[in-house]
């Protein structure tokens, strides 16, 4: 039979629904990876603090840990300062990202810069320069006494204040970074039309904004607390004996006891702990406020059920009844300046190690004396801070070129197709970022002991894959939602088959995309201490790892010369994306 | 839940066939797969004789115009065009005389080295179109490829697509929802409905002989009147509505139907004051009711009447034509010979 033209027999067809697992084959390797080197490992080391030297399974190791009060008061101190920690995040937090989220285009790429830039600085540069800031001869004391408001230096570090100024410090990027992401999808006109229909100055922020903001606090707050509880490096660079946090102990029991069970107890006690905060949460105001920065109110349909906004709403009538309507252009007078002053305070601490590395003195006290580079050449002649330094470029490298091979496949996948057990390959692909990473680390350390990659780089790559890994799908995953596809079926129906898809429209189009997501995976593991801190040392050492063990005995100015060198490094770094980000958005 | 249930449809060559239907009927649903976009659950798909039901769309040798256009934003309107070509690896003197060729065509000739967003709405349209035309495909789809325009664009571009169809002989599947639209552009419309294919015809078949009370209300305006059958009369089946006795021609498929739905169509419809009897050898039928509301779209004049049953209908006339009849509340009487009315089935789902 002959035909001209087109013909369509008895055709039926669905709209797109779930269909079998091996849809999602891509996501193999990234799932097999995580599996040998995330989930066994991790559930090994829990295992064994259920367990004695004989398979047995034993309470021993968790009786201990309550035996005496020392475990549980630990863990309050812990949940106390991440709690105030989180509390001062998001209070400070909440303006700076209203001010970004309304400001003009310009002008939020321009403050953004002074959040990313110390959200991408090392914690470990950020607290030298507390140090430097609040020390005995820091640059408040002296500062406090030249203004005669002091006789003898405040005690502002090695207790509870510095460690929450510090701990507050590095929190609060994260904290605006998730406000500023749900408060983006706040349409601009609601406001203006509660002003069309009569409400007054504050009332159309506490009555509209205000609410619709708060799924984002929520977000920041769960994000920023889980990630305080597993904060070692602050406490134990800024607090004394009395803010010893958690994770503190658990570096206590593998690095000097030696003592895996009771590593594993202490870690599932962390875990249990993360967990049932994760739990609470939810509980209270339901998992989606912290999916993709949508307002829980839409995904819920009624909005009146829902925990968050009843709790915004008594919220807003509170604060409404406290601070009055006041009018607009006051309240945007005392928002720019109050926000400003707390975007100084997150970028300018890191500026004070800058005049510091340059000191011919042999300490870090306030003010430094004289020019000097003696401080540099420590750093560059030194063959331990070259090899470090060297080492950390290079594991970076390659540990987010292999997160990016295993990732990016496993993020178009779980972007594009629909295929049973998604949500559950999701969420294990996440869970390195939900889970401490302190319980990460320890767990691989024990897998390495025993396969003999203790201090070697291979050891390093594999595990900051595994924690770069939730970054690279997550950003590339963002990057394919937003992307037409509609252009890669244009391209088909032209003659393109799949590769030549990809090569000619959506790898050029998504490059800035993958280039951020690459930075993002190489900054993770140039940064990374708490794997490291296991895996490494002597001469295998890492930057981080190098700088931490040399914090421990004496912060000298050799480490204000390195900070001051990262610091540079990451500013160009930030610079240098957003150059690429916004030609990506331009072609 | 099925979005398309079982579809005939056969494209002859240079046809201009439209894809017509309200959202959620399936007709974008048979344009991917016929497309290859997506995989049908069962059926065949032909393209210029050959089986292409599971082909992927590059192997299809078939032109698509998206909605939104698809342009590529990172490549200049040239390259946009060149891209089939280069994917087929034509020689690169071919290839640029080509693309020449094509943008005189749609009559943007120095377009070629812009950014696809530097171009209007109606340029890229031409572009698009451009981009499908200049590699011959055996068929090209358009998915709604005039929705985002407004509405004067659309209407010349309606125009130059159909010229160009007429001038370049080409086939074309051509979805919408817009039943102005596919009455205008088209040789035949298909029109669907819940994943399945209502009925198939030229314009005027779908207008003058609709088969259905979804397509005389889909296409055009239309007043409907739910009847009981009374018999037959002297070739007419006599019906009541209301409890007025109404005639209409036979339909075979109504044979046996109790209930059926008599449709008129508005500009049938003669408006008179209250008194006056329809003139004419055949008796016409015959409606009263009272003026509700009168309403003026440019050249036709539309009268709003509240039947005694409660129904509203409406009935047109060209506004040069209009002597004011009447006032609205005025009692007035609307006749149409019988020959107008076409009986549909009653019931407004079609019994499947």
């Amino acid at each position: 039979m002959s035909r001209a033209g087109v013909a369509v027999e008895g055709v039926t067809g669905a709209p797109r629904g779930p269909s079998g697992w091996w849809k999602g084959w891509p996501l193999l390797p990234v799932l097999a990876f995580l599996l040998v080197l995330f989930v066994y490992p991790v559930g090994q080391l829990l295992w064994l603090s259920v367990v004695d030297r004989s398979g047995a399974l034993t309470g021993q190791h968790f009786a201990r840990l309550f035996a005496s009060s020392l475990y549980v008061d630990v863990l309050l101190i812990t949940l106390k300062i991440s709690a105030w920690a989180t509390a001062f995040a998001l209070l400070g937090g909440y303006p700076v990202a209203y001010l970004l989220a309304t400001s003009d285009a310009r002008w939020r790429s321009r403050l953004t810069f002074w959040v990313l830039l110390p959200f991408w600085t090392s914690f470990l540069v950020r607290a030298f320069a507390w140090m430097v800031l609040l020390g005995r001869n820091g640059a408040l004391n002296k500062l406090l006494e030249a203004t005669g408001l002091t006789s003898a230096p405040v005690a502002v570090i090695f207790n509870l204040t510095g460690v929450l100024i510090g701990m507050t410090h590095a929190l609060m990027p994260l904290g605006i970074l998730t406000m500023v992401a749900v408060m983006e999808h706040i349409d601009a006109n609601l406001p203006k039309a509660a002003a069309t229909l009569g409400a007054r100055g504050g009332q159309t922020f506490w009555r509209i904004y205000f609410p619709l903001s708060l799924p984002g606090a929520a977000a920041a707050g769960l994000l920023v607390f889980i990630s305080a509880v597993g904060f070692f490096i602050i406490p134990a660079l800024l607090g004394g004996r009395r803010e010893t946090m958690i994770t503190q102990i658990i570096i206590e029991q593998v690095q000097d006891l030696m003592n895996w069970a009771f590593a594993g107890a202490i870690s599932l006690l962390l875990l249990v702990t993360a967990l049932v905060v994760f739990y609470l949460y939810d509980r209270a105001l339901g998992m989606s406020t912290l999916a993709s920065g949508t307002p829980a109110l839409d995904r819920r349909g009624g909005g009146r059920e829902n925990p968050v906004a009843r709790l915004s709403a008594w919220v807003g009538g509170r604060l409404i009844a406290i601070l009055g309507w006041p009018s607009r252009p006051w309240a945007r007078g005392v928002l720019v300046p109050v926000s400003l002053l707390i975007l100084a305070f997150l970028a300018v601490p890191a500026f004070f190690m800058v005049p510091v590395s340059f000191t011919t003195g042999g300490f870090i006290d306030w003010p430094p004396q004289g020019f000097s580079l003696k401080w540099y050449r420590a750093y560059l002649e030194s063959p331990q801070w070259m090899a470090a330094t060297v080492r950390s470029v290079g594991v970076g490298v390659v540990s987010a070129t292999l997160a990016m091979l295993i990732g990016v496949p496993a993020a178009f996948a779980l972007a594009r197709r629909e295929f049973t057990g998604k949500t559950g390959a999701l969420a294990l692909i996440l869970s390195p970022l939900v889970i401490p990473r302190m319980i990460i680390a320890v767990a691989l350390f024990y897998l390495y002991a025993r396969i003999g990659l203790v201090g070697t780089s291979l050891g390093l790559v594999l595990g900051h894959a595994v924690l770069a890994i939730p970054f690279v799908v997550v950003t590339v995953m963002a990057v394919l939602k937003n992307y037409d596809e509609r252009l890669d079926q244009a391209a088909s129906s032209l003659g393109a088959n799949r590769a030549r898809t990809l090569y000619h429209v959506t790898l050029p189009l998504i490059r800035g995309g993958l280039v951020a997501a690459f930075l993002f995976a190489f900054v993770t593991s140039f940064d990374e201490l708490t794997i490291a801190l296991f895996v490494t040392g002597g001469l295998t050492t890492t930057l981080p790892k190098q700088m931490w063990d040399d914090a421990l005995l004496k912060v000298s100015p050799t480490l204000a010369a390195v900070s001051t060198v990262l610091i540079v490094f990451v500013a160009v770094t930030i610079w240098l994306a957003e150059r690429l980000r916004q030609g990506a958005a331009r072609a | 839940m099925v979005a398309l249930a079982g579809a005939d449809l056969e494209l002859r060559e240079g046809e201009f066939l439209t894809l017509l239907g309200p959202s959620g009927s399936g007709k974008t649903t048979l344009l991917m797969i016929v497309a290859g976009l997506i995989q049908p659950d069962g059926g065949e798909v032909w393209i210029d004789g050959q089986l292409a039901t599971y082909a992927p769309p590059f192997k299809r040798d078939v032109g698509m115009v998206f909605q939104n256009y698809a342009l590529f934003p990172h490549l200049s309107v040239g390259e946009n065009i060149a891209f089939p070509l280069r994917m087929r690896r034509l020689p690169e003197a071919t290839i640029q005389q080509e693309v020449r060729r094509v943008l005189d065509v749609v009559r943007l000739p120095d377009v070629g080295g812009r950014l696809p967003r530097a171009l209007s709405g109606g340029q890229q349209q031409r572009i698009a179109l451009a981009r499908c035309m200049v590699y011959k495909p055996s068929i090209i789809l358009m998915d709604e490829p005039l929705g985002a325009l407004d509405k004067k664009l659309r209407d010349q571009m309606q125009l130059e697509i159909k010229q160009l169809h007429a001038e370049l002989r080409i086939t074309v599947l051509y979805v919408t929802h817009d039943q102005e639209e596919a009455m205008i552009m088209s040789d035949r419309i298909c029109l669907m409905r819940d994943g399945q294919i209502e009925q198939i015809g030229t314009p005027d078949e779908l207008y003058f002989q609709p088969r259905t009370r979804f397509a005389a209300e889909f296409l055009g305006e239309s007043n409907v009147l739910v009847c009981e059958v009374v018999g037959v009369e002297a070739s007419r089946v006599v019906v009541t509505a209301a409890g007025v006795r109404l005639r209409a021609p036979q339909d075979e498929r109504l044979r046996a139907a109790r209930r059926v739905a008599l449709m008129v169509r508005p500009e049938r419809l003669a408006i008179q004051e209250a008194a006056t009897a329809g003139p004419g050898a055949e008796p016409h039928n015959r409606l009263e009711g009272s003026l509700r509301q009168v309403i003026r779209v440019s050249g036709i004049t539309k009268y709003y009447v509240g039947l005694d049953s409660g129904q509203t209908v409406v009935a047109s006339t060209l506004t040069g034509d209009a002597k004011t009849v009447a006032t609205p509340g005025a009692r007035v009487g609307l006749t149409w010979p019988p020959d107008a009315g076409i009986l549909l089935p009653e019931a407004a789902t079609t019994e499947r």
